[in-house]
């Protein structure tokens, strides 16, 4: 329950104090490497190969520290597949016993019946398993054939174990928004939470954005189905939806990249947010003099996200105040400005502003370790 | 992953403030209240972030006052002393009162037993 209309001094909402950033982030994503046994078609860090610039087990031991000297209280660990970093365990064994909470995301394909007991003993530590499908079928399309088979043997191993309530974590498409009440059957059978997020166009996702991103008519009903399932997670994703009725989706309707949201990427390098994998984005890096800390307060980029900003071509545009012009990352990497309207604007202003961009206006990658074997939303399941 | 504050409970992130409202909580005055110990209260430009380790939620505490109040609770007797040393005006005390018995039905204070 966030109440951002409370008044705090002089008249002014939380959400407003909390534009002008923080002295540590609340919500710290760090993709611990650039590996991963999958290659989804929607990856937002393009992983697959490991970098040989990643940090040593005696740099994210010291960047654990660094986050407890911060009272960062916890932090959301990804990847690539996190769980491939050989000192994995050792890693969340010290973040929790240094006060720093761990939450980490996983296809699943590491947690075998030992692990489940493993990680069932540990204290502080959340899981996400990642599906996007409520069968093997819409699943496998996008995140590979016979993942969402080991995605629930992991989530099997985890009930057996007793691990207690994990997360089940969906980003929603267009393939799969008509299985919303099959994801929260499953989601009961197991006694897991649903986490549902947006699918956003970065990394290869830039690619598959549109044959994957919810219709417009999706939108609405997705949106209908949260309002009346307030418990259901969403890390706050869907606020360009709160346009869409009298009521905000639950959250604090605003884009937190570099005042409360950042990223560390797997060689160190710190990002607005988890989304926005660009060198334009880019605010530093951990290995530079000050550490993590030094770039969080003082990076050039961050201070700048943290003034006022403009709300450019939806400044005229009632719903403003609603949906505070979407998401930040799905307008870049669609080659939109970043003071119009989002993409997927449910006013329909996002579709015109597309039809507007000139080919070869969407911004390059400036990293990818996608494996070299191409990658490709199955749009036909094979038989 | 993220766009804003999300602790992810089922129940979210809950706002502490201390403005004003017609309802009041002063039976809360005579009770002898601290911070839950496995509470964390990180100072921000706002105020404090407080976070629970044991039921993960997070609080925002919007009030410099409120923050010294709570980490100075475990000091005194009661509620009220506590207000007292931290040289609250008793005109505020209703909305302190409201903001300490939210906070205490989440568990971040906690009664001492005498």
């Amino acid at each position: 329950m966030t109440s951002p209309t409370a008044s705090g001094r002089k008249g002014e909402t939380l959400s407003d104090e909390l534009k002008r950033g923080l002295d540590a982030p609340i919500c710290l994503t760090w993709e611990l490497t650039y590996a991963c046994n999958l290659a989804c078609v929607h990856c937002l860090s393009s992983s697959g190969r490991r970098d040989p610039n990643e940090l040593s087990t005696a740099e994210v031991m010291d960047l654990i520290d660094q986050f407890a000297a911060l009272q960062v209280f916890y932090v959301n660990i990804g990847g690539g597949e996190p769980m491939i970093r050989p000192d994995f365990y050792d890693l969340i064994d010290h973040a929790t016993s240094s006060g720093v909470g761990v939450k980490f995301s996983t296809n699943g394909s590491r947690i075998d019946a030992a692990g489940a007991r493993r990680l069932a003993a540990m204290d502080y530590t959340d899981i996400q398993i990642s599906i996007d499908g409520a069968d093997a079928v819409t699943n496998d399309a996008v995140r590979g054939e016979g993942s969402f088979a080991t995605a629930t043997a992991a989530m099997d191993h985890l009930a057996e174990a007793g691990f207690g309530p994990f997360k089940i974590s969906v980003v929603m498409t267009r393939q799969n928004i008509p299985q919303l009440d099959a994801f929260e059957a499953l989601a009961d059978r197991y006694g897991a939470e649903l986490r549902l997020t947006r699918l956003r166009p970065a990394g290869r996702g830039a690619d598959s954005w549109h044959e994957l991103h919810p219709r417009p008519e999706q939108q609405v009903e997705l949106y209908n189905w949260l309002i009346e399932r307030p418990h259901v997670l969403t890390g706050d994703s869907f606020f360009h939806l709160n346009a869409l009725g009298e009521q905000n989706l639950p959250g604090l309707n605003l884009c937190g990249a570099g005042r409360v949201v950042c990223l560390i990427d797997p060689v160190g390098d710190v990002y607005a947010c988890p989304f926005v994998l660009h060198d334009e984005f880019k605010a530093g890096s951990v290995r530079d003099p000050g550490g993590f800390a030094a770039v969080w307060r003082a990076s050039e980029l961050f201070r700048s996200l943290r003034e006022p900003q403009s709300a450019g071509a939806c400044a005229s545009c009632g719903q403003f105040d609603a949906c505070q012009g979407g998401c930040m990352a799905a307008k870049f990497f669609t080659g939109l400005p970043l003071d119009g309207p989002d993409p997927e604007c449910v006013s329909g202003h996002g579709e015109a502003a597309l039809a507007g961009v000139a080919v070869g206006a969407r911004p390059e990658p400036t990293s990818n370790h996608s494996k070299p074997s191409p990658v490709a939303f199955i749009s036909k399941p094979r038989r | 992953m993220a766009c804003a504050v999300s602790t992810e409970p089922p129940t979210g992130a809950q706002t502490h403030t201390t403005s004003s409202s017609p309802t009041s909580s002063s039976a809360i005055l005579a009770r002898r209240l601290r911070l839950h110990p496995r509470v964390a209260v990180r100072p921000e430009p706002f105020g404090a972030l407080a976070y629970h380790y044991g039921n993960r939620r997070l609080n925002f505490l919007r009030s410099p006052d409120l923050v010294r109040l709570v980490n100075d609770l475990g000091n005194h007797p009661t509620v009220e002393a506590a207000l007292v040393a931290c040289e609250i005006a008793p005109s505020r005390w209703p909305a302190f009162s409201r903001a300490l018995a939210s906070l205490a039905a989440s568990d971040f204070l906690e009664t001492v037993e005498p």
